[in-house]
């Protein structure tokens, strides 16, 4: 037993876990320990497993993943910042047959696209809605978003984001689940090896409730800014956990009827 | 009751040392090195190769993508 080597083990047969074909080789500009990767890593993961490489439009946003059509191997259009459930709507009603997804940031979804997300879920497109929530503007130098938590620091409150001034946070994933034009809400994580797990099935669910048009479908992912927050990767994952996920809780909020 | 060895290759010079699959790892297999690539990353990699079991966990939480894991039965 003890006589199997390194090399032994490195075969293509053995071979368990490989990031998709999908991602390109370049090297993503992200920081180190960004949520944005992983996130990338397994939507890319779900597009090859379902065969939808071909027949996918992607929306990407503006914010930190605005260049997420160097990493992604399939079609893309970039919108006006806050406006790709917009154009997702017009490429989805165009190109029925097309897989379409939008990936938003908070400051994009949140705050500058808050009428298109919500009348593009009211509507019920048939859309997938990747929602990254950093609780920050990332890409702009840490600026304070609509979902960063009360007593949050960020470069525009220093001292802690007061809520009698500068109001609450928005839970979106609970606003358009109330609309009846969605159809799948969840919300989700990628900092643990489970929480990507997890993901992955839901962007199946998500792939699999736009091929039967079952209305709009909306994934939030709780993510990390360990830049914005500025704290290591791990640090950031751990603060996440203790003051993200109790506000943010994770799981199904809406599932359709079977 | 066979066992499961497994090896993780990491592409070095793209690791950016975050230090996330260290953390998830759960036999410590993974650590970060004390020399840097040349983007001046402490890149992470296999500091007890023997322990592996292959899971894949650093490899699905890793957020650029430069680890790949291997799995065999052995006995």
């Amino acid at each position: 037993m003890a006589d199997i080597t390194f090399n032994d083990i490195i075969k293509p047969e053995n071979l368990t876990y490989k990031k998709s074909k999908l991602m390109t080789d370049n090297v993503m500009h992200y920081c180190p320990g960004c949520g944005h990767g992983t996130a990338h890593n397994v939507l890319a993961e779900v597009l090859e497993e379902e065969g939808l490489q071909e027949r996918t439009v992607g929306i990407t946003p503006v914010g930190c993943s605005v260049l997420m059509y160097n990493y992604i191997d399939v079609d893309f259009q970039e919108a006006a910042h806050g406006r790709a459930p917009a154009l997702a709507t017009a490429v989805k009603r165009l190109m029925p047959d097309k897989f379409v997804f939008t990936y938003q940031g908070d400051g994009d979804l949140a705050a500058i696209g808050t009428a298109e997300t919500i009348h593009t879920c009211n509507r019920g497109e048939n859309i997938l809605m990747l929602f990254i929530n950093n609780g920050i503007y990332g890409m702009t130098g840490g600026q304070m978003a609509p979902t960063t938590l009360p007593g949050m620091k960020s470069s525009t409150s220093p001292y802690g984001r007061d809520v009698s001034m500068m109001g609450s946070p928005i839970k979106m994933a609970d606003i358009v689940a109330m609309l009846p034009g969605t159809c799948y809400v969840t919300r989700q994580s990628v900092n643990t090896a489970a929480g990507v797990r997890k993901l992955k099935k839901a962007l199946k669910k998500a792939v699999q409730y736009q091929n039967e048009n079952r209305g709009t479908c909306f994934i939030e992912v709780v993510s990390n800014c360990p830049s914005g927050w500025k704290m290591t990767p791990v640090e950031s994952n751990k603060w996440m956990e203790e003051n993200m996920f109790p506000f943010y809780p994770l799981g199904d909020i809406k599932v359709p009827a079977e | 009751m066979a066992k499961i060895k497994g090896a993780v290759v990491v592409d070095r010079e793209k690791c950016k040392g975050c230090e996330v699959c260290v953390v998830t790892c759960p036999t410590e297999t993974l650590a970060l090195a004390t020399e840097v690539n040349s983007k001046g990353y402490h890149y992470s990699y296999a500091a007890n190769p023997e322990t592996c079991i292959g899971c894949s966990n650093c490899a699905v939480v890793c957020p650029d993508g430069v680890i790949t894991v291997y799995k065999v039965k052995v006995g």
